[in-house]
Order: C-alpha cells, then structure tokens, then sequence
C-alpha cells in the first residue's frame, strides 16, 4: 500500500511538470493555431542555460536566467520564422517548427555531448518520510512550483487583459485585430510564456531522482505531447488533466515494472503514448477538446 | 484554353533527351563508381521510396506523420523474420527472399491499416503527434521482441535472391567489373523506385489524387462533394505505409544489418525534411529532397578534412551527421518562408518561364 502511495504522488508530481509543458504547449496553439514542435528543444534551452550558469551565478539567478532565456528563444523562433510565414496552411507551419526543432535540438546537444550536467538545485536528494511513505523534496517541489505556476496562468489568462486578449484571439483571429488586439504582441508573447514554463519545466524534469541534464531529455519533454493531445489541443483544462494522467500513468507503468516484465523492460517511457492511442481510439478530439463544428 | 493543355513537340522531345540521358547514366554508374558512391546512391534510392510515400500522405493529403520511422522499421524486419532461415537462433520462416520482400510490405501495409482508426479520423498536425505513438512502441518492440528483432543488436538480413541471381557479395564479373551486392542492388533498387514513382504519380492524377488535394485544402468541402474523407485519409496512411515498408526492405538489404537505433525518432524528421525541401505533394519533390537529405552526410563525411568548420567525429568540432543536420533543418526553415513549393519548384517555374504553354 505505501508503494502504491509513493508511486501515486510521485505521478502526481511528474504529471504537474508535464501539465506545465503542455500548457506551454496549448497556449502556443490556441494563440497562433500553430502545432509547436519546437517545443521540446525550448524545453532543453531552458534546462541547458540554468545548468550551464548556476556555477558561477548561484542556483536561483540562474533557474531566473534560463526561464528568460528561453522565454526569448521562443519569442525570437516566433518573431525570425512564425511571422514571416506568408501562407496559410498551419500543417506547413507545424512542419517548419520541426525545422526550428532540428537545429535547436541538433546545437543543444551538441554541447551537452555525452555529459549528464546537474542543475544545482537546493533539495539535494533529501526524502521527507511521512509514516511509511517516502517522497523526495524535489518532487514536492515540482508539485508546489507547476501549482503556483499554472493557477497564476489561469488567473492571468482569466482576469488580465492580456489574457483576454490572448483568448479572443483564439476565439476570431480577425474580429480581434479588429477591436484593436495587437495579433503579432499576442502571439509573441504566447511563444514566450511557453518558454518560460518549458524551462521551469525542465528544472524539474532533470532534478533528483534524474541525474541530471543530458541529451535524452528531450524525449522526456516529447511526452508531453501525449499530454496535450489527449486533453484536447485547445483546451487549458485538458492539458492539465491530461498532463496529470501521462505522468500517473508512467509513474504506475515504472513502479509496477517488476509485475510488468512479460511486456519489456522501459514500460514507463511508453505508457504516455499507449494512454495516447486509447483516449483517442475512443475520443478523436481529446477528452476537452471541442469537436470540430463545421458550418457549410 | 485548349493551347495549354497541348505541350509543344518541342518541349517532349528535350525533355525525352533528358530522360534519357538521366537513365543512360543511372544505368552506367555501377560500371564506373566505387562502392561508396553506390552505397551513397542506394541510400538515396530507398530514401526516395519512402519519401514518395509520405509525400502522398503528408504533401498531397495533408496528413503529417511523425510514425514512418516504425513504417520503414517494419518492412525491414519483416523481410528478416520472413526469410531468416533461423539459423541464428532468431525466429525466421524461411520463405523465399522475394516472397519475403512482398510479404514485408504487405506486413507495413496491415500495421497502417489497423492505425487506422485514428489516422482516419484526425486531420493534420494532430495524426502528427498520436503517430508519435508508433515510433515509441516500435523501439519498445524492436529492443524488447528478442525473438523477433534479436534486440539491441539487431539482426542479420538475409540476401535478396531472385531469379537465381543473388544480390550479395560473392563478386560476379560484367564487362570485367566485379559486381558486388552495392552493384547488383543498385538495379533492383532503380527498378523498385521508377515502379514506386510511376504509380504514386498515377494515383496523384487520376481521380484519388484529386479527392487526397481536395482533402488537403478544405476537408469539409471534400465531403460536400462526395468524397469519403475518413477512408480516404486512411487508405493513404495504408498506401504510405506500405511505400515505407518497401524503403525499409531495401534498407536492410543495404545495410545487410538492421538495428533497432536507426529507426528512431530523428529518422521521422529526416522524412518529413525531405518532403518539405524537395516540394510538398509531388512524386519529383519527393525524389529530390531524399537525394539532397541523405547525400549531405554522406558528403560531409567524405570531404569533412576539405571542408571548413567539419571535422571528424570525437574530434570536438561539428561532426558530419550534426552539420548535415544543422543544413537540412535551415533548409527546412528557408524552403517554406522563401520557396514554398519546394526546389523542384524553381524548376518548375524556370519552364513556366521559358514555354508558356507548359501546365505548371
């Protein structure tokens, strides 16, 4: 039963940090339409500017430097290559942010190389023991941070004008400009709040028990994918509940391994996508996506 | 009207002077170049396989998929599962190799099939990121199935044999040139790809071709018209598949190895960077982009003490694989903000310019 406990908070944790990518994610979708396939290297842009600074400018400066850091990678990706699109198909749009992706990845992890780099985070590998459960700081840590961080955003997009902005520009990208929203200010800053949130994301995807920034993870951030897709694309809830489910998933296909044997070994790297396949076997559009409507 | 449908005798008369040339020097080549050049050349070929594929899918139907990577992965371990003789200790079934060959692509075709469910009904960048899915279970399979793909260390691929001829090693001589298996490959590897071209372009002209662009452009509007939008985008994910899994069989056959790495997810992106610089929804794009996708490292590798910047792999500089990477995703990025359509569309456009009677 405490393994149980341990393996369900520890999905908890890791599925508030996928929940704070996906909203990257979604966020980026709902303002410009575009699928970022970028996103995953932002992630690593973040994680590799903090391990890379903490050295010489302490832990905190340096999560502060990388949350900007890539947070101006984004809005740079969005301002040197979304903007300059002159089509209007977003397929070709979600292709040439894989192109984005390649050469960012590409460059990362070239300088990452084969080095596991630690962030220098202040939880250490200290557990706190709460009867027979253990967990690990970081992991409340990662808890309380996506918490705080995705309630602010909801509030933001909620109360703030630039939410509302943001939201009516998903809503009618042109009755919007025409009520006076600055498209191009909504959409940059889209691209660097999902920055943002990738790289605190990234903090928390490479702290203990991961030891540390290395170029495999990347593929950890690729799972967020499944997590925003299975929400729903445009939905905030639904990347949310469906960055809780990835992460609970893992976190049970992990844990449980040992029962799981007959199906491979490295079942949690997979159980993201498999909940994937399912939800969208019997919900094409996600579980709070809104069914495409058309009207003829 | 009619002036422009009609193409002056002039303009099919070069252009078969051309073709021609191309196949006079394509059939040359294994006569003259050394093995590095054929082993260069069929990557391009079975690159250009699948490339046609997912451009029938991606550029024509405007599916994106991020899956063909598990596509390519299933022909070529299908071929060695179906024509192993199990002497390694690995299932094989011992079948004839061509028999093998055409049951792999079958194979491909089925895994795209019973995707689907969900490459039916999602539209776009969405099938892009559930196909995310196949490339993971496909490297969960191939690490994992030991019996099936022999692991982490792959498995052996039998030689191709056909008609008697064995396409392996054991040199043959042709006109005082011995024929290895990059040789021998080179011609099966010609005829598998005009035949894969010849019949994409056909279903892109004929009447699929028109339903798959107008799915493309607006989906609703397609199946005002009549079009069965759901069957359609799933029996092009079918079709892609099976392209895919014809790229994978000759893979492994050049490879004479297959291991579970190759296929990862950065082979995908390879794919999907072929369609967008050659030109998306073209059998031409697609045969271009691969040449220029796949000959770059080679290239790089080749010349990597001429060129600036390269260096060998481990020696701390760029090595050939990242530079070639760094290219193709700059290409990618530059292709569609300044040249949509592709670099046959310079092409293209170079003869709209020259005979104005030409269609596009």
């Amino acid at each position: 039963m405490s393994t149980f406990a341990e393996v369900l908070l520890n999905g908890v944790s890791l599925g508030s940090v996928y929940a704070l990518i996906a909203l990257g994610f979604v966020v980026v979708f709902r303002a410009t339409e575009v699928v970022n396939f970028a996103h995953a290297s932002l992630l690593l842009a973040g994680g590799y500017i903090t391990a890379t600074l903490h050295d010489d400018i302490g832990f905190w400066p340096a999560l502060l430097a990388g949350i900007a850091g890539a947070a101006l990678v984004g809005a740079a990706v969005e301002f040197l290559v979304i903007r300059r699109y002159r089509g209007n198909d977003h397929s070709v749009l979600a292709i040439v942010t894989i192109g984005v992706d390649i050469l960012l990845t590409t460059e990362l992890t070239r300088r990452i190389g084969t080095d596991v780099i630690p962030l220098g985070d202040p939880w250490g590998d200290a557990v706190l023991k709460i009867g027979p459960v253990s967990i690990a700081h970081t992991r409340i840590a990662a808890f309380v941070a996506a918490a705080l961080l995705i309630t602010a955003f909801l509030l933001a997009f909620r109360y703030t004008s630039w939410g509302v902005a943001m939201r009516a520009a998903a809503e009618s990208g042109e009755t919007a400009a025409l009520m006076g929203v600055r498209l191009g200010r909504v959409s940059l800053g889209a691209w660097a709040v999902a920055g943002g949130l990738a790289a605190v994301a990234a903090l928390f995807l490479t702290v203990f028990p991961t030891p540390g920034l290395e170029r495999a993870t990347s593929l950890a951030a690729l799972k967020a994918f499944p997590a925003a897709i299975l929400g729903g694309l445009d939905s905030t809830t639904g990347a949310l509940v469906g960055g809780l489910l990835v992460g609970i998933t893992e976190s049970l296909a992990t844990g449980y391994q040992s029962d799981l044997t007959f199906l491979g070994r490295g079942l949690g790297d997979l159980a993201p996508y498999l909940v994937m396949v399912a939800i969208l076997l019997i919900r094409p559009a996600g579980l709070f996506g809104t069914k495409e409507l058309a009207r003829v | 009207m009619s002036e422009v449908l009609v193409k002056p005798l002039r303009v099919i008369r070069s252009r078969g002077y051309v073709w021609a040339a191309a196949a006079v020097l394509l059939l040359a080549f294994p006569f003259y170049l050394d093995r590095f050049w054929l082993q260069a050349g069929l990557f391009a070929m079975a690159a250009a396989i699948g490339a046609i594929g997912i451009n029938l899918l991606t550029g024509a139907t405007g599916q994106l998929s991020m899956g063909h990577a598990f596509f390519l992965a299933v022909g070529a371990y299908g071929y060695c599962v179906f024509a192993a003789d199990g002497g390694d200790g690995l299932t094989g079934l011992g079948l004839p190799t061509w028999l093998a060959a055409v049951l792999a692509v079958l194979v491909a075709g089925v895994a795209g099939g019973l995707f689907s469910p969900i490459s039916g009904r999602l539209g776009g960048a969405y099938l892009g990121i559930a196909t995310l899915a196949l490339v993971f279970i496909g490297q969960h399979v191939m690490f994992n199935a030991h019996d099936l793909t022999g692991g982490a260390n792959g498995r052996d691929v039998p030689p191709l044999s056909l008609f008697g001829l064995t396409f392996d090693d054991r040199e043959l001589l042709v006109a005082a040139v011995p024929f290895g298996s990059a040789e021998k490959l080179w011609y099966a590897g010609l005829v598998l790809l005009l035949a894969g071209a010849l019949f994409a372009r056909g279903v892109l002209r004929g009447r699929p071709g028109r339903a798959m662009n107008a799915i493309r452009d607006h989906s609703v509007a397609a199946g005002v018209l009549g079009v069965p939008v759901a069957r359609h985008r799933a029996a092009v994910f079918v079709l892609s598949s099976m392209y895919a899994g014809l790229a994978g069989v000759l893979l492994a056959l050049i490879f004479q190895r297959t291991v579970p790495d190759y296929f990862g997810i950065t082979l995908s992106l390879e794919y999907l960077a072929m369609i967008v610089i050659g030109g998306l929804g073209s059998v031409s794009g697609a045969v271009a982009g691969a040449v220029f996708v796949s000959l770059l490292p080679q290239l790089l590798t080749r010349y990597s003490d001429a060129l600036p910047l390269v260096s060998a792999p481990g020696t701390g500089g760029i090595a050939p694989g990242e530079a070639s990477r760094y290219l193709y995703g700059a290409a990618v990025v530059l292709v569609v903000l300044f040249l949509p359509g592709g670099l046959v569309s310079t092409a293209a456009r170079r003869r709209v310019r020259t005979d104005p009677g030409e269609e596009r």
